[in-house]
């Protein structure tokens, strides 16, 4: 029973990267795509969450936490790119 | 125009230092789990990356006076140094030392020259990051 429910909640995740990754391909805007993207991130996340409990394992607890550290700094840069123009400023002017 | 990022501000904040010590627990988890010199290496610059993100350049020069060249050239050093100790007793090249010490409030530990070696290695891979990064990222 519990098998069961975790294979479909990752097939339902599987799905819903897809639905992301086409939102990225065919965004028509950039912050689509950049919402898509960390959509695709935090559903990563709970994909390897729930392959943890499946295969009875804490090996990838820190795969979880290394990966939510990279999406969250991916996702301020691109907002950053995006409302300013720049990644990283040499001097700022505030 | 003057931006506004109080919530950015307020929240890298925090967030450095929860990077900045889970780096650092993925540095010394390494050899008998996952972890090690390299990801906690690259964890480490990914939170001074976030800084940069933050504020720019010169404000994260002047809160970390580091050069990074220097930190790389001392990092290959001590890693040459701890792969040589071997040679000096007359074993291989790469030779892995390790006894068991007790240490006052943490007991019995397993001390190894490979945890020297990591050392090396973070380093370099800390200095080498943030070196590109400040080269490719911060011109005009």
């Amino acid at each position: 029973m519990k098998e069961t429910i975790l294979l479909i909640s990752l097939t339902l995740f599987a799905l819903t990267i897809m639905v992301a990754f086409f939102r990225v391909l065919r965004g028509p805007s950039m912050p689509d795509r950049v919402v898509g993207l960390d959509m695709i991130g935090v559903n990563l996340l709970s994909m390897i969450a729930i392959i943890s409990i499946v295969l009875k394992t804490k090996a990838f607890l820190e795969v979880i936490l290394i990966l939510g550290i990279l999406s969250f700094i991916g996702t301020i840069a691109f907002s950053k790119y995006l409302e300013r123009g720049t990644i990283v400023e040499r001097k700022s002017d505030h | 125009m003057k931006t506004n990022d109080v919530i950015l501000k307020t929240t890298s904040h925090v967030v450095f230092f929860i990077i900045f010590l889970f780096s650092i627990h993925v540095f010394l988890a390494g050899h008998f789990a996952p972890g090690g010199g390299f990801v906690g290496g690259l964890l480490t610059s990914s939170a001074i990356v976030l800084l940069l993100l933050v504020y720019d350049i010169k404000t994260v020069q002047k809160l970390l006076p580091i050069n990074y060249t220097i930190m790389t050239a001392s990092g290959l050093v001590l890693a040459l140094g701890t792969a040589s100790i071997g040679m000096f007793m007359g074993k291989p090249f790469f030779k892995h030392y390790f006894d068991h010490f007790y240490l006052p409030l943490i007991g019995d530990t397993e001390l190894h020259t490979a945890m020297l070696f990591d050392t090396g290695v973070y380093l370099v891979v800390v200095g080498v990051t943030l070196t590109i990064i400040q080269s490719i990222g911060g011109d005009d």
